[in-house]
């Protein structure tokens, strides 16, 4: 394996996640809104699932958030990301009102515990898009 | 005021095969099969008594339209609900359901699944990589694929570690008190002859185990093994001419939460705090009536949230509840008599073996596991990354 291979998947684009993937090319965190409620959700959906309205609006997210649980993988959970190990996979509160899964960079992966706040940062992809991950903010 | 479905239905017959190699020879159709024709036999009924076909598992796409064939059998109701691991409790809900209302007579659930031989063989094993990779071809993106795959979550042992380590912090439950969940299944393994696991072992040992995801070790989790079970349930009224005790059906109740773990609500409750009280209500007792507990045990974890939800202690106090082995032998709550998962079989969704152990116990069966007396029995499945829940209770003739 030489020293450029990808170390992390690059998942393919849903249509109600696209305006998300989008934005990653710039390291801009954006998140659905519902036009009908005027509440956030994640994971990007077609219709809002707190009131099924049709009308999703993005806008930007300041990216910060609290660590709502965290488990350290020993081992990876796909042969691309053996050279990551041991890396810590978490659920983020983000302060505008979702939880998503991800991971904290940049730290012992024991110290991304539940509580600490985090900030936004971003892993490339092959393709030019970017997956958003975490490092500790406090 | 009685519940109208309380106890018009029962379970009359069962079977199950695992074995200490963990390993069992033949197709998963043909041990079906075999499930199916054991457990006819145990209740003294015939494969043409047979009207009703529930199967979540087994087929490629039409699961029970798939097993009736391969049986013979020509049913007036069918069923292929998949809710993971929870599937069997909510095929034995559905069944009774259609008996109490004189849809079908005769049912069967079953399962067979061969993941430890299929590994060796180099076949996929466990997982959903085959199910993904289908939808992936069809052009259809799972949010999981999208929204979790990415981040290398080790499935399914990360999403229940996540929940332990939210418990955890929010309850200060430890991982010694985790370990005893598996201490106290494993001295019941010791007594079942058939279970993968029969040495005993302490809570030090747990905890020196590898991690397969933090808080969770390697001991904390369940086998992965092949195996196979049936259920038959009839009317409560034919139950009495059979050959064996007939297992009332008491009540049942289900729910699910979320589908993938980064959905769940809230990390330390699961749908049992609805599936629970269902049961308990359309039973007409509590869980201080409840004789012997099968209850998911895919990890510690598992079976800690379960204890809560199901009201057998209060939430956020299930680590302190299990501290003194009540789920052990001669324990005040008996839990998972035959080594559950974390030691007598698992073979990918373990729920139908709930159901089996729960019948063995209320008729008796059980030589040197037996509880003694038992006369109400719970059968709790959890299914998914505890997305769904089901629960069955069960009693005896006394309980009628």
């Amino acid at each position: 394996m030489s020293d450029d291979a990808p170390t992390r998947f690059a998942p393919p684009t849903s249509p109600a996640g696209a305006p998300f993937w989008e934005a990653s090319r710039e390291r801009r965190l954006v998140l659905p809104w519902c036009d009908g409620c005027a509440r956030p959700h994640w994971y990007p959906r077609e219709v809002c699932p707190h009131c099924l309205a049709p009308d999703v609006s993005w806008r930007p997210s300041d990216g910060r958030g609290t660590i709502y649980a965290a488990s350290v993988m020993p081992k990876p959970a796909m042969p691309m990301m053996a050279s990551l190990v041991p890396y810590v996979v978490v659920l983020v509160d983000l302060d505008d009102g979702v939880r998503l899964m991800s991971n904290v960079i940049g730290c012992e992966p024991r110290a991304a515990s539940v509580g600490r706040r985090v900030r936004a940062a971003w892993e490339p992809l092959e393709d030019g898009r970017h997956l958003l991950v975490f490092e500790l903010d406090d | 005021m009685t519940d109208p479905f309380r106890g018009r239905a029962a379970i009359v017959g069962v079977a199950d095969a695992a074995s200490p190699t963990g390993e069992l020879v033949g197709t998963t159709r043909a041990l079906e099969a075999a499930m199916v024709r054991e457990a006819l036999a145990d209740a003294g009924l015939a494969l043409t008594d047979v009207d009703g076909v529930f199967a979540g598992t087994g087929g490629t796409f039409m699961h029970s339209m798939e097993l009736a064939e391969y049986l013979g059998i020509q049913p007036r109701w069918t069923d292929s609900t998949q809710t993971g691991g929870s599937s069997f409790e909510v095929l034995c809900e559905h069944a009774a359901a259609a008996i109490a209302l004189g849809r079908c007579e005769v049912a069967i659930i079953t399962y067979a699944a061969t993941p430890r031989s299929s590994f060796k063989r180099g076949g996929p094993g466990f997982g959903g990589g085959a199910q993904r990779a289908a939808a992936l071809a069809a052009g259809v993106v799972p949010p999981m694929v999208e929204w979790e795959l990415p981040f290398g979550m080790r499935t399914p042992m990360g999403a229940y570690a996540l929940a332990a380590s939210r418990h955890m912090a929010q309850y200060g439950t430890t991982s010694e008190q985790l370990a005893q969940i598996a201490v106290s299944t494993r001295r019941w393994a010791a007594r079942n002859p058939r279970a993968r696991l029969q040495e005993l072992i302490t809570i030090d040992e747990v905890l020196a185990s590898p991690y397969e995801a933090t808080p969770l070790h390697k001991l904390e989790c369940c086998l992965v093994t092949d195996g196979a079970g049936a259920v038959v349930l009839t009317s409560a009224e034919r139950a009495r001419d059979l050959a064996r005790p007939p297992v009332l059906v008491l009540g049942a109740g289900t729910s699910h939460t979320h589908s993938m773990i980064s959905q769940m609500p809230d990390l330390t409750v699961t749908a049992g705090t609805v599936s629970g009280p269902a049961a308990f209500a359309q039973a007409g007792i509590g869980p201080d009536d409840v004789d012997v507990l099968e209850t998911y045990d895919s990890f510690t974890i598992t079976v800690l949230l379960a204890l809560e939800d199901l009201g057998f202690c209060p939430k956020g106090d299930g680590g302190a509840f299990v501290a003194d082995d009540p789920l052990g032998p001669g324990g005040s709550l008996p839990a998972n008599t035959n080594g559950g998962g974390l030691a007598y079989t698992h073979p990918g969704m373990y729920g139908i073996f709930l159901l089996v152990e729960a019948v063995r116990q209320l008729r008796g069966e059980c030589g040197d596991r037996q509880v003694p007396g038992a006369e109400v029995a719970v059968a709790h499945g959890c299914g998914g990354v505890l997305s769904s829940t089901s629960t069955i209770v069960l009693g005896t003739e006394a309980t009628r």
